[in-house]
């Protein structure tokens, strides 16, 4: 079931285009923000709503990189993994989160605090590596900083 | 040294309000094309200027917005591509976060040369600073009637909206763009129809990129001689030129179009990192051909780079010195496009990760003397022509010319089994 703000907001998208469907990744955020991920049932709902079929708006879904369909933990890393963080070491950062979260990419600790994943360029390629938690920017990464980092999301 | 895109960015990057854009000459550019000039004659000082889109393509920008019939009902649409995902590229990202106003003063330019009465701006999703920044400075240009109905008392209407994405590097292939902002996968579209006349829900459209659409107050206010003599060689303006990787100072400066790369990563970039020499770079992103040391005196223009086997690109530099394995170098830049394919075509679905995978084993010393006419190719076949759209063709180009630079590297991996260089790293945390 679709909340009344999650009605209100993706109303108030469709208000905004000219073919009600054009509203349909607006919508998939919208739900995202508020409960993290996009489970079945959510899709359906939003869907309905959308008047689209579910399998029309799960082609869409599954074509970004940052609908989650998969549940995520209460904070995403989005570690940058493109040519200029390899060129300046993001590995070393990935293997040192990767031991202290005991979690690989695409997975998230038991906790449920963290989700790991990869990103494309963050387009910071100047202060590289770099990565995000949730809305974050970090960049010009050291190993030494990744602890206190991590620390501010509880 | 005129500096025009830059010049009013402060040392905190704080964005100027309205008031103090106004203050600095802002705004002056819409006044001026919406009482003095028509449609038609923007568009002319525009092709006069010689500006080439700053994207990457290089279409010349008045040009472009030439194809438009300016007869056509409305709606007509005006788009800014602000989905720099180009990997190794961070220009717009310094405009957009710090200089909102002169995007949208760029805008308004443009979407009355065509008389377009709807943009948007298409911002990607990591640009947190920039959405803010944007946010504020369109409010702030509505309150001022700078954007809205009957613009200045002008009779023109315009409509700006901010659309964030949820990340896809096929998102910034204009055509894509339209689909994606249609609610659709981001996959291209064939061609023709062109997007100037039919684009966004199948109305008269025109992309261009942010950085494009900051040149246009300037060459408004200035001329297009003014605009073509900041030039060092025959591509007008300035640019916006980056250099990342291990020299000393990365970062990007605006400076007259045509400077050389051993300017770029000598004198701005502070040259290579104490111990580690050039051995060659990409000079405008991912999907650009290696430069390498014979190439240090080329002249960073559209023109100069295209004679010299590359593309301009982005114009932002990526560096690869002689420590680092340029196997693993390109092997990192077909992950990245094996993975942002959109799918849709199958030289390019199934082409790039079967080059991944050729890459890996190589890289992890399991390559196969055969691999390398293989790798040659994929190169031929995922090539100019073969795809639906310029994806493939671009990631082939980091591998052709890392092929033709690079091969002893390829074939010492497969020679002795193993990559001799050494990274500090040594365990991958699983697959993507």
């Amino acid at each position: 079931m679709l909340s009344a703000e999650e009605k209100h907001e993706i109303e108030k998208a469709i208000s905004l285009v000219p073919v009600k469907k054009a509203a349909g990744i607006e919508a998939l955020k919208i739900v995202q923000e508020r409960r993290r991920w996009i489970s079945d049932e959510s899709l359906r709902d939003v869907a309905a709503f959308m008047d689209m079929s579910p399998e029309e708006l799960d082609s869409v879904a599954t074509f970004y990189n940052l609908i989650f369909r998969k549940p995520v933990g209460r904070h995403v890393i989005l570690l940058c993994d493109s040519i200029s963080c390899w060129v300046m070491g993001y590995e070393n950062i990935l293997e040192h989160l990767t031991k202290q979260l005991r979690i690989k990419y695409g997975e998230t600790t038991t906790d449920g605090r963290y989700t790991l994943l990869p990103n494309c360029c963050l387009g910071t390629c100047d202060c590289a590596p770099a990565l995000m938690i949730d809305n974050d920017l970090y960049r010009n990464l050291t190993i030494d900083q990744l602890d206190e980092i991590l620390k501010k999301y509880e | 040294m005129e500096k025009p895109l830059t010049q009013h960015i402060r040392a905190d990057q704080r964005p100027l309000t309205l008031k103090e854009y106004e203050q600095e000459g802002g705004y002056q550019a819409v006044r001026k094309v919406l009482k003095e000039l028509a449609p038609k004659a923007v568009t002319a000082i525009v092709k006069e200027s010689n500006l080439r889109g700053r994207g990457g393509a290089g279409f010349g920008t008045g040009m472009k917005w030439s194809f438009v019939p300016l007869d056509a009902p409305k709606p007509k649409y005006l788009i800014a591509n602000a989905d720099e995902m180009e990997p190794g590229t961070f220009k717009d990202r310094i405009l957009l976060e710090c200089t909102p106003h002169q995007l949208i003063e760029g805008m308004i330019v443009a979407a009355y040369a065509i008389q377009a009465d709807v943009s948007y701006i298409y911002l990607r999703w990591a640009y947190k600073t920039a959405a803010d920044a944007i946010t504020r400075a369109i409010e702030e240009a509505e309150e001022a009637g700078y954007l809205g109905k009957n613009i200045l008392g002008s009779g023109f209407d315009l409509e700006m909206h901010l659309h964030t994405g949820v990340g896809r590097y096929m998102c910034g292939e204009e055509t894509a763009l339209l689909n994606s902002l249609e609610g659709k996968r981001a996959t291209p579209r064939a061609k023709p129809p062109f997007p100037q006349v039919s684009g966004l829900f199948g109305k008269p459209t025109i992309v261009n990129n942010v950085e494009t659409l900051c040149c246009l107050p300037h060459i408004i206010n200035n001329g297009a001689d003014w605009f073509k003599q900041l030039s060092l060689t025959g591509d007008a303006g300035t640019k916006i030129y980056g250099v990342s990787g291990k020299v000393k100072k990365p970062g990007a400066w605006e400076l007259p179009m045509g400077v050389t790369m051993r300017e770029l990563i000598e004198e701005h970039a502070g040259g290579m990192q104490d111990g580690l020499k050039f051995r060659g770079a990409l000079p405008g992103g991912a999907s650009t051909d290696f430069l390498v040391e014979q190439h240090l005196d080329v002249k960073m223009d559209y023109t100069s780079v295209a004679a010299a086997g590359s593309r301009l690109g982005t114009g932002t530099l990526v560096i690869l010195d002689d420590k680092t394995c340029p196997v693993g170098f390109v092997k990192n830049l077909e992950h990245f496009f094996a993975q942002e394919s959109c799918g849709f075509c199958t030289p390019c679905r199934e082409g790039l990760p079967w080059v991944e995978k050729i890459l890996t084993s190589i890289d992890q010393g399991e390559g196969r003397s055969e691999d390398l006419k293989l790798l040659d190719f994929h190169v031929k076949y995922l090539g100019p022509g073969n795809t639906f759209c310029a994806f493939a063709p671009g990631a082939m180009e980091p591998l052709q010319s890392a092929l033709k630079y690079f091969r002893e590297d390829f074939e010492r991996h497969i020679h002795d089994k193993a990559c001799s260089y050494s990274r500090e790293t040594l365990s991958i945390a699983g697959n993507v």
